[in-house]
């Protein structure tokens, strides 16, 4: 069974709107259809504009999506509020210490899922909180101090156990460890690995770092300009790119013991959102483009095992 | 709390202020059991009686009541009145405040509209109207002044929330399940109540004073009620034959009020985050130098920075940031500073020309030798001729290092004028220039665009055509491409690359990554906890690193291609730089670490062109790396 199951998924912004005059709708997630398979750890990539926060607050019911469907566990969520998706999906901030209101204990942060969503009583939340603590290695002394006492790890571990505290089977993991350090970043990224093993997780990793998403990841979804452009097993979608643009990005990653040399394109800046082109979005950057590409948008077709990509004229190999 | 009243009263205009009040405060309090005469006993036969007569402290008023009673009486009612009228505005105008800000869109427009009408009157105005619709009284004149105060709160809280609202804890509250009512009640107001507490402590002596205002109009305390505004109300027609009258109650009210704002000034002092952590304090134009050691002779390099040592002093504690650097840069070299948050790797760059914040920044010790002078006793202006012209930096933040009210053109001549004149014209052709040296598409037209016109990439071009437009001899980066994308970051990456060996600069380049350091510097030095563990040739130090700290870090970098796979960690924190252990800093994470390691001083020791600060690099080279 698929753990989530997302069609058609779409969120239009009204921009320039005021009291008396409407709006123009600018898409920022243009019609997105995927699958996340139970227990797999699929790694969403894409550059800033490309509408990954926008999907992945949908994702959760922080923001109403303008079309489309979100199926959790089977379940087709409509009108759920956060209350509801809170307790089958849960988030995980990109920056640790904002994501924890400053005036508040650590018990009680830890405490208000407990509490809220399953109604649980005092003693029950503590014997569930030390169990939490004890899975993600931190003290219960840390729960009588404040967020800004601890440094950006501890702060992430803890927003992982506020998550976790939730019961909720998936995480959306927004870029968690881009905001850390890259010794501590490697000691978040294999707790995660663990508490997935340990609880049965699945796992939706954002990030804009590929190698990280490379080593975390089953499968990886590319997005650019709201849209789908490629997914494929993580061990492939890098190697053996089908899409232009997921060939610039593996291209653009400073490796060493590669020569600096910026990648080929013929533009560099994304297409307006308030003037859409008409066909592949990539286009005016590609330098595979051809006539077609100007009038149709790709849609997304199997090109590889369990590997799709959105294009006219792919990378063969 | 404790540290609270040592910061309010480290101030000492609100320590003034504090025993003022207290003082009024406890009279005021008293008042009713203090032996003093019934405030509206009328006596004609003692009219205008002088301070210090028979019976009569202060004297008496034209009604002959004694005027120390009545002045007393009168603060008590005034200052209830105030305070009373303070509340009431602070829990209206917050809750609407709180309201607007927290669910936004129309219902936000809608309230702060009708809020901006309200504020359009002249406030005594409105007081006036809302006084005579309800009728004279002490009470009506409390709410007249609460609701001319509304707004001010209402806006005030409005700011603070609307950019609570939009933070991560609000969000990750409403996935814990609380209601919109449960998140304003326990997740934004014990944020916003501190604002609110400012905005009373720096009003109610405004209020104060708008009630007496009403009072002495005859529209507030009706006779022979006393409170501070009517009792000057009644006098003025002897202000000129019976000053004391007036006098009297116009300096209690001057008391009250300078005291309650001094006060309030310092309570904002005291407990307003943006101002503790130093906004007050203004940093000095030039980083104080203060070394306790004589200075190296200058070197021959371009740049070299000899045993610099930068600290920080806050309270009693002392951040050693820079430990004792040394670094040497020159002509058409690029160096690599890398290290994690916290390992010095930006205050040692700022450090170069002095632009460490100071207080609390101050450089201790050692040298930054640019072309055979000493940089570190120079003076501000040697230093403010040197910054851009031959030493120009490019920081993270393209968006918060370009003035965001001026064209990008305006500021690149605005660069060059600074060092050197130039008329306009010139100027703006080189502006032009530059731009289409950093591979701008469309220079031309782009030279007036404002900052927020333009992509990121573009932004951090326009940076570093700024930092060319002197053509300067050294630039240091302190990590240009960390808020980049991928693909911008590769461009930017090229372009000073190119602009290197185009123009023989020499390049600073601070940054974290190993994969733009292999790609870009010919030297690299690594820093952990303020120090440099390793340096030398970059290539050499990538394959084969000596120091155990740049061997872990290296691992646990991903590479693209591997696969999925366990990632190596380095268990444990860096150590703060304000404790330091004896001996190697790295020690308490290092698996290679014994008793030796943990005692005295471990020098950087050299070996042909590298050097590595540690005890058994060879071992270190040895060993594959586990985690």
């Amino acid at each position: 069974m698929n753990a989530l199951e997302v069609k058609n998924l779409t969120k239009t912004f009204e921009v320039g709107k005021s009291l008396f005059t409407k709006g123009q709708g600018v898409k920022a997630v243009r019609g997105m259809s995927f699958d996340v398979r139970d227990g797999e750890t699929l790694g969403i990539v894409g550059e800033s504009g490309c509408g990954k926060s926008t999907l992945a607050r949908m994702l959760v019911g922080l923001l109403p999506p303008s079309e489309g469907e979100i199926q959790i566990e089977g379940k087709v969520q409509d009108k759920a509020s956060p209350r509801e998706f809170g307790q089958m999906i849960q988030y995980v901030f990109q920056d640790p210490i904002s994501s924890l209101n400053p005036r508040k204990t650590i018990r009680e942060i830890m405490e208000t899922p407990l509490k809220r969503l399953h109604g649980m009583s005092k003693a029950e939340r503590n014997k569930r909180i030390s169990e939490i603590f004890a899975s993600v290695n931190l003290r219960e002394e840390f729960l009588s101090r404040y967020p800004h006492e601890f440094s950006g790890g501890q702060a992430q571990r803890i927003g992982i156990a506020r998550a976790l505290a939730a019961a909720a089977r998936i995480l959306i993991l927004d870029e968690p460890v881009s905001a850390l350090d890259v010794s501590v970043q490697a000691q978040v990224l294999n707790l995660l690995a663990d508490l997935k093993k340990e609880f049965g997780l699945t796992y939706l990793f954002i990030s804009h770092d590929l190698a990280v998403v490379e080593a975390v990841s089953d499968r990886v979804m590319v997005l650019y300009f709201g849209a789908i452009v490629e997914v494929g097993p993580a061990d492939a979608i890098f190697k053996n790119a089908k899409h232009p643009y997921t060939k610039l990005l593996a291209d653009s990653a400073p490796v060493v013991g590669r020569a600096l040399e910026a990648p080929k394109q013929k533009a560099d800046e994304l297409p307006d959102p308030l003037n859409p082109p008409t066909g592949c979005p990539f286009a005016k950057r590609c330098i595979y483009a051809t006539d077609i590409c100007e009038t149709t948008d790709p849609a997304l077709i199997e090109m590889g095992d369990d590997h799709f990509a959105a294009c006219h004229n792919p990378i063969k190999g | 709390m404790i540290q609270f009243l040592k910061l309010l009263f480290r101030n000492r205009l609100a320590a003034l202020g504090a025993v003022t009040l207290s003082f009024t405060l406890l009279l005021a309090v008293l008042t009713p059991i203090l032996p003093l005469p019934n405030p509206n006993i009328t006596a004609t036969a003692d009219r205008f009686l002088p301070p210090f007569s028979d019976g009569h402290l202060l004297g008496t008023d034209h009604l002959g009541r004694d005027l120390f009673s009545r002045l007393m009486w009168g603060t008590r009612l005034s200052l209830a009145v105030g305070a009373a009228a303070a509340l009431i505005a602070a829990f209206i105008g917050s809750t609407i405040g709180i309201v607007a800000g927290f669910m936004g869109g129309r219902t936000d427009n809608i309230i702060m509209r009708l809020v901006d009408m309200l504020m359009a009157f002249p406030y005594i105005l409105l007081a006036l109207a809302i006084v005579a619709a309800l009728g004279p009284g002490l009470v009506n004149a409390l709410f007249a002044v609460a609701a001319v105060n509304i707004p001010f709160f209402a806006r005030n809280i409005r700011g603070v929330t609307v950019g609570l609202a939009n933070k991560e804890f609000v969000d990750a509250a409403r996935l814990s399940g609380m209601s919109n009512l449960q998140i304003i009640l326990f997740e934004i107001l014990p944020n916003v109540l501190p604002v609110i507490v400012i905005a009373m402590s720096t009003t109610v002596g405004w209020m104060i004073l708008e009630t007496a205002g009403l009072s002495f109009l005859g529209l507030g305390s009706q006779p022979p009620q006393a409170d501070l505004g009517s009792m000057l109300g009644e006098a003025r027609a002897a202000l000129i034959t019976s000053p004391h009258t007036s006098i009297v109650p116009g300096i209690m009210i001057f008391l009250i009020v300078m005291s309650i704002n001094l006060l309030g000034d310092g309570v904002r002092d005291a407990i307003d985050p943006r101002l503790k952590s130093g906004a007050l304090s203004r940093p000095l134009p030039a980083t104080i130098v203060e070394r306790d050691t004589t200075p190296p002779a200058p070197s021959d390099d371009l740049l070299a920075l000899q045993d610099l040592r930068t600290e920080f002093h806050v309270g009693d504690r002392t951040y050693k940031a820079v430990g004792g650097v040394s670094l040497k840069v020159n002509k058409g070299e690029c160096l690599g500073i890398i290290g994690e948050s916290g390992s010095g790797k930006s205050v040692t760059a700022l450090s170069v020309m002095g632009l460490v914040a100071s207080p609390p920044g101050k450089i201790v010790g050692g040298a930054v030798s640019f072309q055979g002078n000493d940089l570190v006793g120079a003076s501000y202006d040697q230093l403010r001729e040197l910054r851009g012209d031959r030493v120009a930096y490019i920081f993270q933040d393209p968006l918060s290092t370009l003035h965001p009210l001026y064209k990008v053109g305006d500021q690149l001549i605005e660069a060059m004028q600074a060092h050197r004149k130039m008329p306009e014209k010139e100027a703006r052709a080189r502006a032009v220039e530059l731009l289409e040296a950093v591979r701008i598409p469309n220079a031309a037209r782009r030279v007036d665009n404002y900052p927020h016109e333009m992509s990121g990439g573009m932004r951090q071009r326009v940076s570093i055509a700024m930092a060319l437009a002197n053509e300067p001899d050294v630039i240091i980066a302190d990590e240009p491409t960390t808020a980049l994308d991928v693909t911008v970051q590769a461009q930017i990456l090229t372009l000073l690359d190119e602009l290197r060996r185009e123009r023989d600069l020499a390049i600073v380049f601070i940054t974290h990554d190993f994969g733009v350091v292999a790609q870009l510097c010919d030297r690299v030095a690594v820093m952990y906890a303020g120090r440099i563990v390793e340096e030398g040739p970059t290539a050499p130090i990538l394959d084969d690193p000596q120091h155990p700290y740049t061997k872990k870090l290296m691992a646990c970098v991903p590479e693209l291609g591997g696969g999925k796979r366990e990632l190596h960690a380095i268990p444990g924190l860096p150590p703060a730089v304000d404790r330091l252990p004896q001996g190697c800093a790295f020690a308490p994470r290092c698996e290679f670490a014994q008793e030796v390691c943990k005692q005295g001083e471990i020098t950087l020791d050299a070996n042909g062109d590298r050097a590595v600060r540690c005890l058994f690099p060879d071992k270190v080279s040895q060993t594959e790396v586990t985690s």
